[in-house]
């Protein structure tokens, strides 16, 4: 059986589908090849930040000023990102997609990591809606992320569950 | 030691057509002296972060003048958006910094540091365009037509008197426009064209 991979020029599809024109980001361990991929294809501005908090209340600017931002953060940074999430999120009705890079998370066995079982727990209790991706096979998941944000005014979540490829 | 709402008068006759971000004590001294509320956004949800909504706003618009009104407690929760905003470098954004020495809001407890720390230069060692620190009205006055309109992002830190306020929460009164109406409202406003401030 072939492995199923999550290939960052599959998500890089999904952005430009959705029109996305900024990505905030504080890159993780997990999107190296990621990052790689976004500058070399130079078609979205990259917002860099020194911490997680800072990416959400970027992209209310953002969106204020026109702008279909993205912000791709590890679910560590959802956690540091709690107060601009309620504040610069939830509470102005931002129809924001946080990709969030699942750390820890497993579907094999137990998920030791606490920076992956929290964030289930959290997100349902900020009542935000979100949808796990995996592989390639779950990208259009990113669409009807985006889709669900604009629809109900809202920040929605895409829980990145594998770490990227290389290609 | 200046006035807020005296510094901000000055502050006002340079927007142009810009958009003003304020946070905390900073928005009440705001609305007193603001000619233009559709184009004010007061930031409280998030503590800390109007300089991140006004770097999000400024990269959108590169050619709005984007002014933000902050205070001291309010930096200090985000004292990473100072290299976030040289690394992006928006040439119209403008920092206002009310440093008061006091968290106003709350009672008036000192900042941490208080008087041992310098926002100015900790804007320019992050890579702001230029900085200033004023204490004295006239001096800023005189000096304000060319700080506030030089290729930025600038910062100008304001040595204001404190306007201490410990009411309860829920008895203070309300914003004059909630946030979420702002934010919408000028989203539509930019929309519909963007005039250079």
């Amino acid at each position: 059986m072939s492995e199923k991979l999550l290939r960052p020029a599959s998500i890089l599809r999904e952005f430009k589908k959705n029109q996305v024109t900024h990505l905030v980001w504080l890159p993780d361990s997990e999107t190296s090849f990621m990052y790689r991929r976004l500058v070399e294809d130079g078609s979205m501005e990259l917002v860099p930040v020194c911490r997680e908090g800072e990416s959400i209340a970027i992209a209310a600017g953002l969106w204020v000023g026109g702008k279909v931002p993205v912000v791709l953060i590890q679910s560590t940074g959802l956690f540091e990102s709690g107060d601009s999430i309620r504040g610069m999120g939830l509470d102005v009705n931002l129809p924001l997609v946080m990709m969030i890079g699942y750390r820890g998370w497993t579907r094999h066995g137990v998920t030791l990591d606490s920076a992956a079982r929290f964030v289930e727990p959290i997100l349902n209790t900020w009542g935000i809606s979100y949808y796990l991706v995996e592989s390639d096979e779950d990208v259009e998941r990113i669409s009807i992320a985006f889709d669900h944000a604009q629809r109900t005014k809202h920040p929605v979540a895409v829980l990145i569950g594998s770490e990227y490829a290389e290609n | 030691m200046l006035q807020p709402v005296d510094a901000l008068r000055v502050v006002e006759e340079q927007r142009s057509n810009g958009v003003v971000v304020t946070t905390m004590m900073g928005s009440r001294a705001w609305r007193r002296v603001s000619h233009n509320p559709e184009r004010d956004l007061h930031v409280g949800g998030a503590m800390g972060k109007a300089s991140s909504v006004a770097l999000g706003l400024a990269i959108a618009q590169p050619e709005l003048k984007v002014i933000i009104v902050d205070g001291d407690g309010s930096i200090l929760m985000n004292l990473g958006s100072l290299v976030t905003i040289a690394n992006k470098a928006p040439a119209k954004l403008y920092h206002i910094v009310l440093e008061n020495g006091v968290y106003a809001m709350t009672g008036g407890q000192p900042v941490p540091g208080v008087g041992r720390f310098n926002i100015a230069g900790i804007a320019k060692e992050a890579g702001y365009r230029a900085t200033y620190t004023f204490t004295d009205l006239t001096e800023f006055a005189t000096q304000a037509a060319k700080v506030l309109n030089e290729l930025g992002p600038v910062l100008v830190c304001l040595k204001v008197e404190p306007e201490i306020d410990n009411t309860p929460i829920h008895l203070r009164p309300p914003p004059a426009r909630r946030t979420v109406d702002a934010m919408k409202d000028l989203r539509e406003a930019l929309a519909r064209g963007v005039s250079p401030g």
